[in-house]
């Protein structure tokens, strides 16, 4: 049950095949026994079990709200939930209740969502790990998946050793966990320069970052607000159409979405890929790259091509100017935007009330990890009137020569870019924390970042295990306000491709869906892995009934209370 | 001994030290004396020609809060003395993740103004923020207009010298460089004895115009009067109640001295000028200390002042030790503010969600300058009675109500408002508002001079009456104080005759050809009749009876 898509499930509630509140309770038993995955920061259970009773209400009554009536949702905590403590996965707002709810959280509440809790992640969304939040990392829940697990026994790794974690990704590396464990149906993450993205990458989900303004930013606590967008990480393009669709729309209360009508997301089934233009920008071929990863791009290539969509070479030539631009103005926002901080209206207050200055300085110092002090610092020396034309000013000229690469490459008659989304699949934590957050959101960025300069929308959708039996994504790229020819596209590749559904030794354990599922996923998932040079081996009917979110079995899955156990908790 | 007096010397604008008497101002709403503190030693001692002259150059930078429902960027309301951080919103106290929404009312205001002040209005404006960490600016920046404010290029034009000075020579000119929208700060409550700052955001993010005025004054007065012209415009638009006590318009001026074809001297910022008084004196205090300063050999500071008004002197405020770099940068919650005009209006455009420059245009109700120049020209008066009308808050309305209820001519009605009934405000330091007497009080009561019902001092009599006895109405103390004019001949020729059996003295000087006792004996009869006798008539009874 809680691995169905969101239509599915939805068909279920109305059925009454589950109820609201059963659904919600098998969420919040599966949330505790995961709770190693440090996925969630606040778990909002009284609160959501309470949803869950109205909404069973409305069904009661055949008044269900809407398509995500009754259905468990989470949400990354850097957006204001009223009554929901927000952190950011900082002292400075830890503590914090929000008197009001973002958007984009009103407008999954006006649904019937069920809240469940808020998600973890780097503090104030600033990295690309999940790893530097104040409530620790969070563990990527493939670490524990059978594909990997035997993956490594097969190289003669140890398959119980637990210290070889995986990291999510990042910054919303909580809502990639929370979605990919089965814990929820949904969650929102926030995109600057890949954070939704990146996670759904390493994950194995589809992670959609719309264009910019469609989504209301309102409550949204900023990382660069003229980047930020809200993010949803679902595990099918469906379902992040589904989402999208509640979640756009102008909003009074932020000046910069459309006021355009927009919508609704509902996704054709392409059938015909022969009118598709598919742009390959070559700058993205970077030495940095894994082979394994250029692979598999360049056989996702070769599936359009395979299919009669042109694909074509292009060029984005300010590609490599995208790092050093993104961090002069994603500093010098950073340093506007924390100023806010002080310790006198919300948040972390020192003691120290020797004077004003020294309470905000020592709120702040107390308040804000080293990234965050770190990036306030660069962004306020960016910043000095002496500085302001040689780094902001120019910064912003190599963002506009950045988004007109895009313009250019789209009037051309490419209708959507191909591109890795990461550089390689998931790296233990350990090996992660060798760089420090710098050096490692520079080198995550890459492929992620450029489309944050120039608003574009741009979607995760996860294409196959690489040969750590770990999840490899593809980015598709589309045109501003294209969202739904993006999605349309992604939904094709994503047929095309059948993605392997993550199998956790439990689920598999306890659920027939899950077994039958994985069962055959894993039998896909080797078959494509030993036929990795014929790609046009996707697609072919036999497995189109096989996809992760595909069934029609709406058996409940008995989870075991010593869940974690196995996983040697 | 008469202390030395600054002057504002009108052409060339040039300083000196100076020992007339003190030029009236009282014609003006807040007068602005000239005077200055005892002069030091070393401007004091014997001038040479030219040596001594000093030009002073005042710029000023003007917020006038915007008279609106709404903040600048939020819902929450404007109002004068709620209870404390009762009108904050979520965005005023600058919770994480809210964001700014323009209020179009304060964008009309600023059009309006700047189209008042013949300001070119940019099509395409721009906002920016502007850091700095002060505990009642909550988001720790300021959104202001920095790069490309809303309004350009205006001018301001003012006179000087209402009065017996008035003349057209007296009027000035002052170029607006521009008009920014940006949002107020909240207000700090400091607690010395117990070492608190109370925080008072209900003023946080209301909408302020800034007005920068170029250096163009050269004196205290010639700033208190641009200030008064711009507070009359802003009024007269409704785009700012402009009142300078609520701190709905706040000043700060630029000084700096020069030696005339020398360059321009280091500047100072005076700050905390909250009446148009002080403003003026604090200039001028300014002026006169930079000139000692320099004199002395010393240096003049960039630094910012405050006015003191106890010791009447600008003080050095020392808040800011080192340069202060504000760190402006983009609002990027923000897009450009595109307003439009008739030709670039889109056709489709929904009327809610764009601004008509044009259509305020239109709509600008009439200015002070407008104004005085119809009083002049509907009622015959002078133009410096009509400067005074217009600055004196109420008094142009008191004027207009009185004119409608009355048949006297124009001039006898200015002569009665400008010195009998302002002269008894000013005495009383009440405001037009506040008069006891009702302009259709004064009217009954000039209809009735202008009847010949009473006598001219009879009238002043009841205008005494009628101040300290409110409710009555001029005609019941006429009858009660019998103060009618005596218009019975007979009654008039014998109390005539009785006063010349009386007086034997006086008619025989008046025989004897000393015309001037004839006046003496009116003032007997007047004072026989209570006052009520007509002096013109008494005085031709009188002569045909002493023929």
């Amino acid at each position: 049950m809680l691995g169905l898509s969101l239509r599915e499930v939805s068909a279920a509630l109305k059925q009454g095949q589950v109820s609201p509140m059963e659904l919600c309770q098998k969420c919040l038993s599966l949330i505790k026994e995961t709770k190693f995955l440090n996925a969630y920061i606040t778990v909002a259970e009284e609160k959501a079990l309470k949803q869950a009773e109205e909404s069973e209400k409305r069904y009661e009554k055949g008044q269900a709200l809407g398509v995500l009536d009754g259905i468990p949702v989470a949400v990354k905590d850097n957006f204001s939930t009223a009554g929901i403590e927000t952190t950011c996965a900082s002292s400075m707002l830890k503590g914090y209740i929000p008197p009001y709810n973002a958007t984009v959280v009103q407008k999954l509440l006006d649904q019937g969502a069920v809240l469940l809790g808020k998600t973890n992640l780097d503090e104030f969304a600033m990295g690309s790990g999940s790893t530097d939040g104040i409530f620790g990392p969070v563990r990527n829940p493939w670490s524990y998946s059978k594909q990997y697990r035997e993956k490594r026994k097969q190289s003669h790794h140890r398959a119980d050793e637990d210290s070889n974690w995986l990291i999510t990704g990042g910054s919303s590396g909580g809502s990639a966990a929370a979605v990919s464990a089965f814990t929820c149906f949904a969650a929102l993450g926030s995109d600057t320069g890949g954070s939704t993205r990146n996670p759904a990458a390493l994950c194995g989900l589809v992670g959609l970052k719309p264009t910019y303004g469609l989504v209301s930013r309102y409550g949204l606590i900023p990382l660069v607000n003229s980047m930020d967008v809200p993010g949803i990480l679902t595990r099918c393009v469906d379902d992040a159409a589904i989402v999208l669709g509640v979640l756009a729309g102008h909003d009074p209360k932020d000046s910069t979405t459309t006021q355009d009508p927009v919508g609704p997301f509902i996704l054709p089934i392409l059938r015909d890929v022969s009118k598709l233009c598919i742009g390959i920008p070559k700058e993205y071929n970077v030495p940095e790259l894994s082979s394994e990863m250029q692979a598999f791009w360049s056989k996702a290539a070769d599936l359009f091509a395979s299919k009669g969509a042109k694909v074509v070479e292009v060029s984005l030539p300010h590609t490599s100017y995208s790092i050093v631009c993104y961090h002069v103005l994603c500093t010098a926002e950073v340093a506007s935007n924390m100023a806010r901080f002080d310790g006198l209206e919300y948040g972390h207050r020192c003691n120290v009330n020797v004077s004003t200055e020294a309470m905000y300085a020592a709120t702040r110092r107390e308040g804000f990890n080293d990234v965050v002090r770190g990036r306030i610092l660069s962004g306020n020396f960016f910043l000095l009137r002496e500085n302001y034309d040689d780094y902001f000013v120019k910064a912003q000229k190599v963002r506009r020569l950045i988004a007109n690469d895009f313009v250019k490459v789209f009037n051309s008659g490419v209708d959507v870019l191909l591109t890795p989304t990461t550089l390689s699949d998931a790296v233990p934590y350990l090996e992660f924390i060798k760089e420090d957050n710098r050096t490692r959101s520079a080198q995550d960025d890459i492929f992620t970042q450029s489309v944050n300069m120039a608003g574009l929308p741009a979607v995760n959708v996860p294409m196959a295990l690489s040969s750590q039996g770990l999840p490899v994504g593809l980015q598709l790229i589309g045109r501003a306000f294209s969202d739904q020819q993006l999605l349309t596209v992604a939904k094709w590749f994503e047929e095309q491709v059948q993605f392997p559904v993550i199998q956790l030794q439990e689920l598999v354990d306890n659920c027939p869906t899950f077994s039958q599922h994985e069962k055959l996923g894993l039998v896909s998932l080797k078959r494509n892995l030993s036929k990795t040079k014929d790609w046009r081996y996707y697609g072919e009917s036999k497995r189109k009934k096989l996809g992760p979110c595909r069934t029609n079995t709406f058996s409940q899955i008995k989870i075991k209370t010593n869940f974690t156990s196995h996983f040697g908790f | 001994m008469a202390a030395p007096i600054l002057r504002c010397a009108r052409p060339g604008r040039c300083w000196s030290l100076d020992y007339r008497p003190r030029r009236s101002r009282a014609l003006f709403a807040e007068p602005v004396p000239g005077r200055v503190r005892g002069q030091s030693s070393a401007a004091a001692q014997e001038p040479r020609p030219g040596a001594h002259e000093w030009a002073a150059v005042v710029g000023l930078e003007i917020h006038a809060q915007i008279s609106s429902n709404s903040k600048l960027f939020s819902g929450s309301q404007v109002t004068f003395l709620a209870p404390p951080n009762s009108l904050v919103s979520f965005f005023d106290a600058s919770l994480p993740g809210t964001l700014p929404v323009l209020n179009r009312r304060c964008v009309e205001a600023a059009v309006m103004t700047g189209l008042a002040l013949n300001c070119t209005v940019n099509k395409k404006s721009l906002f920016d923020r502007k850091h700095y960490f002060y505990a009642d600016l909550p988001a720790g920046y300021q959104i202001t207009q920095q790069r490309l404010p809303i309004a350009v290029n205006g001018s301001l034009t003012y006179s000087l010298g209402v009065g017996a000075q008035w003349s057209p020579s007296a009027t000035k000119t002052v170029r607006i460089k521009q008009i920014q929208l940006e949002q107020d700060s909240g207000k700090s409550l400091h607690d010395d004895t117990r070492s608190q700052t109370l925080i008072d955001l209900n003023r946080a993010g209301v909408g302020l115009m800034e007005v920068v005025m170029e250096p163009d004054m050269s004196c205290g007065n010639e700033a208190a009067t641009a200030v008064r012209e711009l507070q009359l415009i802003l009024r007269a638009l409704g785009t700012s109640q402009a009142n300078m006590a609520e701190g709905q318009l706040r000043v700060d001026a630029n000084v700096s001295v020069h030696h005339p074809g020398e360059p321009l001297g280091v500047r100072t910022e005076v700050k905390n000028l909250n009446s148009i008084r002080f403003l003026a004196k604090a200039i001028d205090y300014e002026i006169q200390r930079q000139i000692e300063e320099l004199q002395n050999g010393g240096k003049i500071l960039n630094e910012t002042r405050a006015f003191d008004e106890k010791l009447g002197c600008t003080v050095s405020m020392r808040d800011k030790e080192g340069k202060q770099d504000y760190r402006f940068m983009p609002e990027p919650n923000l897009p450009p503010l595109i307003l439009y005009d008739a030709e670039s209006l889109p056709v489709a455009a929904d009327p809610q969600q764009v601004v008509n420059i044009d259509w305020i245009r239109e709509r600008l109700p009439e200015l002070p300058s407008v104004t005085r120049g119809r009083l002049v020209e509907q009622y015959g008066i002078l133009p410096e009675h009509s400067f005074v009308l217009l600055n004196e808050d109420g008094l142009l309305e008191f004027f207009q109500t009185v004119m409608k209820e009355t048949r006297a001519e124009p001039k006898k009605v200015i002569g009665w408002i400008l010195t009998i009934f302002l002269g008894y405000l000013k005495q009383r330091n009440l405001a037009v508002s506040e008069s006891p007497l009702s302009p259709s009080s004064l009217a009954e009561l000039l209809n009735l001079l202008d009847s010949k019902v009473i006598s001219l001092p009879a009238a002043k009599q009841v205008f005494e009456e009628l101040w300290q006895n409110q409710g009555k109405t001029p005609g019941q103390i006429i009858r009660e104080k019998k103060l009618e004019l005596l218009q019975n001949q007979e009654e008039l020729e014998e109390i005539c005759q009785a006063v010349l059996a009386k007086h034997p003295q006086q008619v025989m000087a008046v025989k004897n050809g000393n015309q001037k006792v004839v006046n003496k004996l009116i003032g007997i009869v007047r004072r026989a009749t209570g006052g009520r006798a007509d002096p013109g008539r008494i005085k031709q009874i009188l002569e045909k009876q002493l023929q």
